[in-house]
């Protein structure tokens, strides 16, 4: 394997960076390796599970497929440069609220990719959600708390500060009675 | 229990009916972390000076290892060391009856993907590049790829223990006089079902990054659900005192069950930091946390029960042959898994279980979420769809009719304490509209029912011992802030928001005031882990426990000071007042300051032990749990009948927590539970080729990767409803019980189910392809059986069954024929059974 290192110039959430890398290594791993950003995860570092999403000039790609040294240039944005100061991002927001994260693996790469979404198209509906993920996956929720906290926070971000997810996302649906031995 | 030096047992303010935080949607309390990325899981770990480790995994399914050549792989740049199999004699395991593991394989190679060698180099890629140039020789031996296979072929065994040739464990035991049984029914049904083995896949590679503080220290961190087994793990392989290991548990990105072993990744992981003196990291490729696998049991069944024409079941029969893999790990316990907890659903008053582990010559198979109660709960759940069909009773209402009654005892002597089973039969019946539409929707659409139950905690650890299986400390201090220490791992699941949740209400503070230690074998009271749905009901006990005590002692602490009893003092909103005059109070920080001023330094401890179950078998210690959760399900299909492609459009999931703790993360439970079993439904499975001759003829996985390994995505998943029941269990921490399994419990019957429903056909097995559904339409089309499933069960010698009177034929519990049952029935998660038996006397 090279050993051969490359310098580059990159922006990544809007800060300057020159990074020695080796060059065949992927932006996944000098993100995580050379700039300690290990808010980005990987699951399979082969392009098949989308843990790893991150932004490039604001479309979502997989920094495991792609080659750090050619992002020269380019914006790059991660999950550690989504809060604003010190408050989260409506995405954020939402997703800690309704549990949509559990074990938060699949977080960094899902909040990316809907952010990218959302800034093309603030009133995503559900199939329009679904088609941008569909490349992510999820072990852990059922991707249904992905899903309401993703509208919640188009809403918010809409400026409708109003709108709640439905309370049967939260609560359960209320139970009716009806005896199976009526029927 | 009033004694002066013991402050915190004397009488102090009760909990009051009135929740503040138990019961509501609170955000939990690493939610921030996990959404910024500031979460730190094992592989987001680095030290200085730290080094990177591979291992060289066996190529070859079965065989002897001839030789080892490092030559070549020690000239490549950057390697720092290199561990055999040599330097780690002793083995290790799960359970104390399966110690048959290496930390790296010694004579022979048990399956493709088993380790034989470690080696450490100064970056990921040299170390890589060094475990490629490892030559390792092998001299083949016969392979074992089937349960069959391992019937027939006794030898060479892939292990030299177990109980016979290649069968890891045999088991048989009857519960009650089964023959009597038979007799009493009208109708005796009989069916062949499998289960395909899957895998957890959880998002987050295997890590594991270990560091030496002092010659003879050493500290692992690891993606790990159990530290405290590892912890026990590490000692016996490494030789060193438990006291100088220490074992942190990161937080898990998904583990499922998949995370439950000591792995040896971890062990060589310490081992390498004390040889080398620095920091050594490990992270699995993918591929290789198929082989680490230990995900569900491939399981052939064969299910026979007795019936009264009414649907009453009189007694059944389970056959179950479960292929293990090529080690022990949890098997003697998912073994008698698939059995135990068919008792605890329907009233079965007479039932006879039998049941082999074959060893085979691939990845270990283990718990996966449900642990070994799936495969049954499958075979059983579409066996009583076609009782239902074959007598013309309702299937909501054969299984309504014959409850197992709350606080009862059960044929094979399980303790049931609340059973909310009806109400989620109820609910996902009325939900769904059942009676409407259940067999009269058009041909090609179909409902189907199930139902499921799971434990909330195994009531015996996986070692015999007499100490509490869940320990909480905590530690408060004039600032009002209150430390919380607990050895529980945080998986995804919440459980550190439950155990801090219950710690707040309690006394009455914010969330936000409550610090967490968890799982940390060093700094924690030790928690068995987050394996079989045991955290929330065994930690959340002891965290009301503790609580309660250092409630107590602030209230004492207070009550001198506002001239009020210590037992009418209300702890709530931050403060402690009394309860009859609400202004009269202070700062729940002052009352830390007066508890603190005449008590000294404060903590308190809690612990929790489950009660003792009254099974007195050999056997009885697995099934039991202080408490039961259950769940049902309806769920509708869409069916192409002239392909066999099939959509489930909606499911109705009911589920009985007990109590929730809290209803976001509760449901956020049950929609994953529902998504993982529609994924065994319809598509996951870790199944295996054999590769051609010339090209070695091993038998190899086929496909350890994402892209193959199909799992649903986004668009795969359909609408879910969820009815939260909530029948409080008095074991569970404020009535709680599990949620994190039980709702998997139902899914894949109710989808057979289901499909049935909609075109006339059973399939008999999981996962459905399309090309099934076809198969049983066209079999159905020649005027064969409209089916497609296995055929036969093999013919295996089970013995003379252990024979134990049920509760209601004035059984003890015991059995009655322990010296000339064939079987070797012990439950296997004791090192001890002299101990066991006499901490049962
Ligand atoms: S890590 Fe899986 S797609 Fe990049
Ligand atoms: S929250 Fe665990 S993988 Fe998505």
């Amino acid at each position: 394997m090279s050993e051969e290192r490359t310098t580059r110039a990159f922006q990544v959430n809007g800060e300057d960076h020159h990074v020695s890398f080796s060059v065949h290594h992927s932006l996944l791993e000098v993100l995580r390796e050379e700039l300690g950003l290990t808010g980005t995860k990987h699951g399979c570092e082969l392009g098949e599970c989308g843990t790893c999403t991150v932004l490039i000039d604001g479309k979502p790609i997989l920094s495991c497929l792609e080659l750090a040294a050619e992002c020269e240039g380019r914006q790059i944005e991660t999950v550690e440069g989504m809060m604003q100061g010190n408050e989260l991002h409506p995405l954020q927001d939402c997703f800690a609220d309704l549990g949509a994260a559990q074990c938060g693996y699949c977080t960094p790469g899902i909040l990316l990719a809907a952010q990218a979404l959302l800034a093309e198209n603030p009133s995503p509906t559900r199939d329009q959600i679904v088609s941008a993920l569909s490349g992510n996956l999820c072990r852990c929720t059922g991707y249904h708390k992905i899903l309401e906290a993703i509208e919640w926070a188009a809403a918010r971000m809409r400026g409708d500060e109003k709108y709640r997810p439905p309370e049967s996302a939260i609560y359960g649906d209320p139970v009716e009675v009806e005896k199976a031995s009526d029927g | 229990m009033g004694n002066a030096e013991h402050p915190e047992e004397q009488e102090g303010p009760v909990t009051s009916d009135q929740l503040r935080l138990i019961g509501t949607p609170f955000r939990r309390v690493d939610g921030r972390a996990k959404v910024t990325g500031q979460t730190r899981f094992a592989d987001d770990l680095s030290f200085p000076r730290m080094v990177h480790m591979k291992l060289v995994r066996s190529t070859v399914p079965h065989a002897k290892i001839v030789g080892i050549d490092t030559k070549k792989a020690s000239e490549i740049r950057g390697v720092v060391g290199f561990l055999t199999g040599e330097s780690m004699p002793d083995p290790f395991g799960i359970l104390p009856v399966s110690q048959d593991e290496h930390a790296l394989c010694i004579d022979k190679v048990r399956f493709v993907g088993d380790p034989v060698l470690a080696v450490a180099a100064l970056t990921e890629d040299q170390a890589h590049e060094a475990a490629l140039a490892v030559e390792v020789e092998y001299e083949p031996l016969e392979t074992i790829a089937t349960i069959e296979e391992a019937i027939s072929t006794p030898e060479p065994r892939i292990h030299d223990y177990g109980d016979e040739g290649n069968l890891h464990k045999k088991l048989s035991m009857e519960f009650g006089d089964v023959d009597e049984g038979f007799d009493e029914a009208d109708q005796i049904f009989e069916d062949i079902l499998y289960f395909e083995g899957n895998t957890h896949l959880p998002l987050e590679q295997h890590a594991t990054v270990a560091l030496t503080e002092e010659t003879d220290r050493v500290t692992v961190y690891s993606s790990t659900q159990t530290p405290h087994y590892l912890h026990r793990s590490l000692a016996k392989v490494l030789g060193l005192p438990a006291a100088r290991i220490r074992v942190i548990a990161c937080p898990n990105g998904g583990a499922f069950g998949g995370k439950s072993d000591p792995f040896n990744h971890e062990i060589c992981a310490a081992k390498m930091a004390l040889t080398l003196g620095r920091p050594v990291k490990i992270c699995l490729t993918r591929e290789e946390v198929f082989y680490c696998h230990r995900g569900r049991h491939p399981v052939l069944m064969k299910i026979r029960t007795g019936v009264k024409k009414d649907g009453t079941l009189t007694a059944q029969h389970l056959q179950t042959a479960l292929d293990g893999g090529a080690y022990g790990s949890y098997g003697v316990a998912s073994t008698y898994y698939t059995g135990a907890l068919q008792t605890v659903t329907y009233e079965l008053p007479k039932y006879r279980f039998e049941s082999i582990r074959a060893f085979t010559n691939k990845p270990p198979c283990g718990p996966k979420r449900g642990h070994g109660t799936p495969q049954p709960r499958f075979a059983f759940e579409v066996h009583l769809d076609k009782i239902a069909h074959e007598l013309a009773i309702d299937p909501a209402q054969l299984r309504l009719q014959q409850l197992v009654a709350a606080d009862s005892v059960t044929s094979n002597w399980l303790k049931v304490g609340s059973m909310g089973l009806g109400q989620c039969i109820e609910a996902v019946v009325a939900g769904s509209g059942w009676n409407q539409r259940h067999g009269k929707l058009p041909e090609g659409r179909g409902l189907g029912l199930a139902c499921g139950s799971y434990l909330s905690g195994a009531g015996l650890p996986i070692y015999w011992n007499h100490m509490p299986q869940s320990g909480v400390q905590l530690q408060l201090d004039r600032s009002g802030g209150v430390a919380l220490f607990c050895g529980e791992t945080e998986i995804g699941q919440g459980s550190d928001s439950v155990i801090a949740a219950i710690t707040a209400e309690i006394l009455g503070i914010d969330l936000h005031d409550i610090r967490l230690c968890v799982a940390d074998t060093d700094l924690t009271p030790v928690d068995l882990g987050s394996y079989s749905s045991r955290v929330t009901l065994m930690a959340g006990n002891a965290a009301i426990q503790a609580a309660e005590r250092a409630r107590t002692l602030v209230a004492r602490g207070a009550a001198e000071k506002l001239d009020v009893p210590a037992r009418e003092l209300v702890f709530a909103e931050g403060r402690v007042f009394h309860g009859e005059n609400p202004d009269h109070g202070m700062t729940f920080q002052e009352a830390v300051v007066e508890a603190e001023s005449r008590f000294g330094t404060l903590g308190t401890t809690g612990s929790y032990t489950p009660p003792r179950s009254p099974g007195r078998y050999r056997g009885a210690g697995v099934g039991p749990s202080p408490a039961y959760s259950y769940s049902a399900a309806v769920v509708e299909a869409e069916v192409d009948p002239a392909t066999g492609i099939y959509r489930i459009e909606h499911v109705w999931m009911a589920h009985d927590v007990g109590k929730c703790i809290n209803p976001a993360l509760v449901m956020g439970q049950i929609e994953g539970s529902v998504y993982m079993g529609l994924g065994e439904a319809m598509m996951e499975e870790q199944v295996f080729r054999r590769l051609p001759k010339k090209r070695s003829g091993a038998l190899v996985h086929k496909h350890p990767s994402m892209l193959e390994y199909k799992s649903p995505t986004f668009a795969d998943m359909p609408p879910v409803t969820s009815y939260i029941i909530e029948d409080p269990d008095p074991n569970g921490p404020f009535g709680a019980k599990e949620v994190g399994q039980g709702p998997l419990l139902p899914m894949m019957p109710a989808v057979a189910n289901a499909i049935f429903d909609a075109v006339g056909v059973r399939v008999d097995q999981v996962p459905i392809a399309p090309h099934m559904i076809r198969q049983a339409i066209e079999a159905r089309e020649r005027g064969k059986p409209g089916r497609f499933g296995p055929k036969s069960f093999p013919e295996i010698e089970f013995g003379v069954p252990l024979r134990v009177p049920t509760p209601a034929e004035g059984g003890d519990g015991k059995a009655t024929n322990v010296d000339d049952a064939g079987v070797r029935a012990g439950t296997g998660t004791m090192t001890e059974r002299k101990d066991a038996v006499k901490g049962e006397n």
